[in-house]
């Protein structure tokens, strides 16, 4: 292979990594309904793994090139005076891991789904919007500039709502589809207003220009509101949105209705880290504007906490995993904060691996028990289900952050930068290793509940069946993932370099060399962090093995169950105020009142003038005649009117005859 | 004042007493005789400033043909007095409002119009009955051929229209 | 001499009573003498303007009128006698049978 002349194959065609999948899916779409399921199967995984195949490929050609970042303008789309928006794609080392993520994780949730969905009616379908979700997603992360990048943004968020709401006959799924739909929507809003700045700002909408641009501006100072801060902080609104943050996170629980393959992929995988990735990739923005970073960090870390804490009392297996969801995507956003995103996206990374795995399992235990989702009805399926559940404690054990498992060093990379920070890092160190505690605690809470103590299940309803392989084995392929995926930095530890951070250094430009003396501070808050989960896991241990007692919910216990009431406090001063405005104002006042009235009153005054004018029509000869009499004044008037107009009007036009 | 105004002012009122006349009488056949009398004067009117021709015309074209077509219809219909029926209102209230304003914007034009125009003068050569044919069988010859046409097709339609019914 | 404007003045007059008659007689007949009115009232002023300006094309014309006048008659009084023989009454306001 020629050494600068390299094969540029995929790079040239880097379209065709989305557009494999929304092939897939069209064909599934519209013709799939007819098909047995083989056949859609077939389409919908050979779509996405070819074009997982495409990626690899991709991927190495970037690395032959000796990892120069790649950006092509495949056509232009939009064009209005100086604005251009084009159907650019890039690749640099920040797509790689996101597309590799992306692309790797949706084939392997693709081949669980065809075991999960077997009996599913709809299975067509499904595959369908899976590989439309596939297809918004990598424009998602290639995209090269921000508008391209907000196609794939709405296109996974109605996706999201397809799949949430596939039950559709069911109304519970189908309103956490609207749920999802619109409070993503409420994002998305302040997401374009920050679009719409960084246009004003910098006159385009490209990252290449964009970044360049402002790295040359000077930073905004703490406290102070500038054009970048302002920015930053409506980009990051829609990033809660679509990432489920404080105050925006009430989408993803409900979004539990939807089958688990797509609670694994989309709502923890893939969608609800495309908030971090938009704010990893306007790295620079952000660290123009260290107001909007400290936001972020808060809202962050704030969110990490609020999630776990409600997370500890849920009874739904895949509640507490949703909650899960939330409280780490909180770190990733800790990490952004401040100022890690390297860290920020290892977590990333790492997160897909561990929490796909966890869904894909509880997912597996769902199946096994024939549908059933609350844990109080379960217990001592750990000699039943084996496979399952080794892979759900490798998942529980890479999530709380035990070496070596994959989370030990992400979670370990955030805090550790969380307690440098300069902006109360100590703060957030300590609320983030507190989450730590509790996160370790539910997640070995759900471990013991579900495959612990004795069963709490009636044996003759409920047959316990090891799921098909098409589960099992992607289940395992993850597990090794959770295992493996964290050695990039361990080499860290002992000094050594981090390969992660390094691979990353070119997009966030920030490696630098440990000294020995943060590198001790490291070893010893790592330790902290896994004597943390450790007495997580004890505590679980003694509550919730062997014999368990489902107590009666009060006080606190109380208040953390009901999620601290907040759907109903949104209800009461958001949604209910709104619909009752649309319904009594914007229906019954606007839409009926006044459009239908104005348009009805058309045709009713219409009607009137016909009924008044009619009365000339009275058959009566004398009223004609007035009438004749009439149109003859009317035309004598014109003939005579030099002769009769007033004098004024003959002094006005210049006395004119 | 002289002669010819006292004149003017006699058959204007003759004429303007027929006519309201016309409009008072509820009896059709004093209104026809009325009209007679309207027509009369009017002819007197003509022989007042030179139009001999015309005048006779009128007497025996308008008052000896037209006004006796009018008796014999009368007649004919054994038209009694008139009904006291009101149903337009629109002409109880309009009618006489409007007729001022036509009568008077009328005027007003006559006399906003600066009435340079010379009094027509009774001299009988400009309007001989020789002046008139030359006119007539000259300059006006198609009129003149068409009004046969018309008067031609208003015989067809009087005999069409008086047909009994078979 | 009588000035022009006098005779104008009356034809307007008469003009003005022809429409009083042709709005408020409610005898066919009546009405159609209210017309006949009226034509000779613009007849007056047609003479009038023949003799002041000295040109007799006014005066041919008012021979016209009459004509026209002579036919109108025939036929509309043809038309009235068929009218009043189909509703047996010469009451204008009775012939309404085009009220919507």
């Amino acid at each position: 292979m020629p050494t600068h002349e390299h094969l540029r194959l995929i790079l040239e065609y880097l379209w065709i990594i989305p557009l494999l999948p929304l092939l897939g899916s069209a064909v599934n779409g519209l013709l799939g309904a007819k098909w047995p399921n083989k056949f859609v199967t077939g389409v919908a995984l050979g779509s996405t793994g070819l074009s997982f195949a495409c990626a690899l490929e991709a991927v190495r050609e970037f690395f032959a090139d000796g990892q120069a970042s790649f950006r092509k303008e495949f056509f232009d789309w939009i064009i209005a005076g100086n604005f251009r928006a084009g159907f650019d794609l890039q690749l640099d080392q920040l797509t790689v891991v996101m597309v590799l993520v992306v692309t790797g994780v949706g084939f392997l949730i693709h081949i669980y789904a065809t075991g999960y969905m077997a009996h599913e009616g709809g299975y067509y379908r499904f595959f369908s919007y899976l590989n439309l979700f596939m297809f918004f997603m990598l424009i998602l992360v290639l995209a090269a500039n921000f508008v391209l990048l907000f196609v794939g943004w709405e296109g996974v968020g109605l996706c999201s709502y397809l799949l949430i709401g596939f039950y559709f006959l069911k109304k519970s799924a189908a309103d956490a589809g609207k749920k999802a739909f619109i409070v993503n929507r409420i994002g998305d809003f302040g997401f374009m207003l920050g679009m719409f700045l960084l246009f004003r700002a910098f006159g385009s909408l490209d990252f290449q220009t964009v970044f360049a641009k402002a790295a040359t501006w000077q930073p905004d100072a703490m406290g102070q509101f500038g054009t970048l801060t302002i920015a930053c902080l409506l980009l990051f609104m829609g990033a809660t949105g679509k990432s489920a943050q404080l105050p925006l996170y009430v989408w993803l629980p409900d979004a539990m209705e939807g089958p688990t393959p797509v609670s694994a992929l989309i709502h923890a995988a893939t969608m609800v880290t495309a908030g971090v990735y938009v704010v990893a990739r306007s790295h620079v923005l952000f660290t123009h504007a260290p107001t909007a970073m400290y936001v972020v960090a808060i809202v962050g870390c704030a969110t990490a906490i609020f999630a776990a804490t409600i997370g500890l009392v849920q009874p739904d297996i895949k509640k507490v995993l949703a909650y899960s969801t939330i409280s780490q995507l909180g770190y990733m956003f800790l990490a952004c904060g401040v100022g890690a995103f390297g860290a920020g996206i290892f977590h990333l990374m790492t997160h897909s691996f561990f929490k796909a795995l966890l869904f894909l399992s509880a997912g597996s235990v769902i199946h096994a028990m024939g549908g059933e989702q609350d844990m109080w009805h379960m217990g001592g399926l750990a000699s039943k289900i084996k496979v399952t559940f080794v892979c759900m404690f490798f998942g529980t054990i890479a999530i709380t952050g035990f070496a070596p498992f994959a989370g030990f060093f992400s979670k370990d990379a955030i805090l550790f930068a969380a307690y440098q920070s300069e902006n109360s890092g100590k703060t957030l160190y300590g609320i983030g290793l507190l989450a730590a505690i509790f996160t370790s605690f539910y997640m070995f809470r759900l471990v013991w509940l579900t495959f612990g103590g004795e069963k709490r299940y009636d044996e003759h309803h409920v047959h316990v069946h090891e799921s098909p392989g098409s589960m099992t084995v992607p289940l395992m392929i993850h597990a090794l993932l959770s295992l493996v995926g964290g050695w990039f930095a361990a080499p860290a530890l002992g000094n050594g370099p981090n390969y992660f951070a390094d691979f990353l250094a070119p997009v966030f430009g920030n490696a630098e060399a440990p000294s020995s003396q943060t590198h001790s501070l490291e070893l010893t808050l790592s330790i902290v962090a896994v004597l943390a989960a450790a007495l997580g896991l004890i505590v679980a241990w003694r509550m919730y093995s062997g014999k368990v007692v489902r107590g009666t919910s009060t006080g606190l216990h109380k208040i953390l169950y009901n999620k601290y009431y907040v759907d109903e406090l949104y209800q009461a001063t958001i949604v209910g105020p709104l619909v009752w405005l649309s319904r009594n104002i914007f229906w019954k006042v606007v839409d009926v009142g006044m459009i239908d009235g104005s348009v009805d009153g058309i045709a009713h005054g219409t009607e009137a003038v016909g009924d008044t004018v009619r009365h000339t029509q009275s058959g009566n000869v004398r009223s004609y005649a007035v009438w004749v009499i009439i149109g003859a004044i009317v035309i004598l008037a014109i003939i005579f009117w030099p002769l009769w107009r007033p004098a004024f009007f003959v002094a006005m036009s210049g006395g004119v005859r | 004042m002289t002669a010819p105004l006292v004149i003017f002012f006699v058959l204007a009122a003759l004429a303007v007493f027929g006519a309201v006349s016309l409009i008072l009488q509820r009896h059709p056949i004093h209104s026809a005789l009325s009209l007679i009398v309207v027509m009369v004067a009017l002819a007197g009117l003509y022989l007042l400033m030179g139009a001999e021709f015309v005048a006779a015309v009128q007497i025996i074209v308008y008052g000896g043909a037209i006004m006796v077509l009018f008796i014999f219809v009368i007649m004919l219909l054994n038209a009694g007095l008139e009904e006291r029926t009101n149903f337009s209102r629109l002409a109880t209230y309009a009618g006489i409002p409007l007729a001022l304003a036509v009568s008077g914007l009328i005027a007003a034009a006559i006399v906003r119009s600066g009435g340079h125009l010379p009094a027509p003068a009774p001299s009988g050569a400009l309007t001989s009955t020789k002046t008139l044919s030359m006119l007539l069988f000259t300059e006006f010859v198609y009129p003149f051929e068409l009004t046969s046409f018309l008067i031609l097709v208003a015989i067809l339609g009087a005999i069409v229209l008086a047909q009994r019914e078979n | 001499m009588v000035p022009t404007n006098y005779y104008l003045i009356l034809s307007a007059i008469l003009f003005g009573l022809g429409i009083v008659g042709f709005v408020f007689k409610r005898n066919i007949i009546t009405l159609f003498m209210a017309i006949e009115l009226m034509l000779n009232a613009v007849n007056l002023a047609f003479v009038a303007f023949s003799q002041s300006l000295g040109k007799p094309d006014g005066e041919v014309f008012v021979l016209f009128v009459i004509v026209v006048a002579a036919a109108e008659a025939a036929v509309g009084l043809g038309i009235i006698i068929l009218t009043a023989r189909n509703r047996h009454s010469l009451n204008v306001e009775r012939v309404d049978l085009l009220k919507l």
